[in-house]
């Protein structure tokens, strides 16, 4: 259990679309390919959601139905098992809240990164900023601090989905899906993460490079010294670089 | 109301209350210059610091186990260009044949 901590997968379904972002042609591309790349961790997400939903029931767990509303609500992997975890060691409400939240606290700065391009319309705004999870902002980053909101959507959608209704199955009775370990899906994470963020530094020159090597130090760091969650929100301060230019 | 579900609620209304803030709080508005120099760069300092931690930490240990040998995997196939999808399969299939290998 102790390794599920720190996975990280999964926002809310909404829907969004930008007038000022193509036709709609484009805009149905765009939800496609962001559908599309999710595909692979999908899977991925799927099964841990069932760990999550077994987990939730076996002793010592939050229970099914806490456990499938902390899912729908939450779509947070990382912080979700982190909470989970707690809970289940004794550690008591008030830690586990403070682990989840530490967790999620990247998702401040990822929501600004990110703002400009969600639907002006209120509500719809507030919809689409819920699909935000890691994964589904990474396959919408196009390399130059821009976001394509399709593709968010199209990703987002398709994460929400598996994440839920694998912590349902893994509720109702999933053990036999086998361990996502046993399977390397956790080393699904770090290798997606590393695709994409190659696909971005190649040909924007040293800057951005150097940016990546600095928060990764900052993040490896840190893992000894402060809770996880931490690590990943000052290696953000690795873009003050920024500043400079 | 049990400690799970206080949990739960906490946990739910804080990170929806988390991801919405920039959105909601920003809106639309065109952020300065140096602030846009700082955001586009987000994205690498944060992508970087997730392969770190995905690949790396256990709760707030630095673990050395057959997550490396994926992350190494994925590396050689996003040298040879290969897409997303292949890379994502590599790696968890070089990290479950170091696990079968008995790799912790």
């Amino acid at each position: 259990m102790g390794r599920l901590t720190r996975l990280t997968a999964c926002g809310i379904m909404g829907n969004m679309d930008r007038a000022d972002e193509g036709t709609a042609a484009d805009a149905s591309g765009s939800v496609r390919a962001g559908v599309g790349a999710a595909v692979p961790l999908a899977v991925a997400v799927g099964i841990f959601g069932v760990s999550f939903g077994v987990l939730g029931v076996s002793a010592g767990g939050m229970g099914a139905l806490p456990a499938l509303v902390m899912s729908v609500t939450t779509f947070a992997g990382s912080a979700q098992f982190a909470a989970a975890s707690v809970l289940a060691g004794g550690g008591g409400p008030v830690a586990a809240i403070t682990a989840a939240v530490l967790l999620n606290l990247r998702y401040g700065p990822i929501g600004v990164s990110v703002a400009r391009f969600l639907p002006r319309d209120r509500w719809r705004r507030l919809a689409a900023s819920q699909l935000v999870v890691d994964e589904s902002w990474a396959i919408a980053s196009r390399g130059d601090g821009r976001y394509d909101p399709h593709r968010l959507l199209g990703a987002g959608v398709l994460l929400y989905a598996v994440w839920v209704g694998g912590t349902l199955m893994g509720v109702i009775g999933g053990e036999a899906l086998g361990d996502p370990e046993t399977l390397g899906l956790d080393a699904a994470f770090p290798a997606l993460f590393l695709a994409l963020l190659v696909g971005q530094l190649r040909g924007r020159g040293t800057v951005p490079v150097l940016v990546a090597l600095l928060g990764a130090a900052i993040a490896i760091a840190l893992i000894p010294v402060a809770p996880p969650g931490v690590p990943i929100i000052a290696a953000a301060l690795a873009a003050l670089v920024g500043l400079r230019r | 109301m049990s400690d799970a579900w206080i949990t739960v609620l906490a946990v739910g209304m804080g990170t929806i209350g988390i991801k919405a803030a920039g959105p909601m709080l920003l809106g639309a508005r065109p952020l300065p210059a140096r602030a846009l120099g700082v955001v586009a760069l987000l994205a690498p300092a944060l992508l970087a610091a997730l392969v770190a931690t995905a690949a790396l930490a256990d709760g707030q240990r630095i673990s050395l186990d057959a997550r490396v040998i994926g992350l190494a995997a994925a590396a050689v196939a996003i040298g040879a260009r290969a897409p997303v999808l292949p890379v994502v399969l590599v790696a968890a299939a070089a990290t479950a044949v170091a696990r079968a290998l008995g790799m912790p």
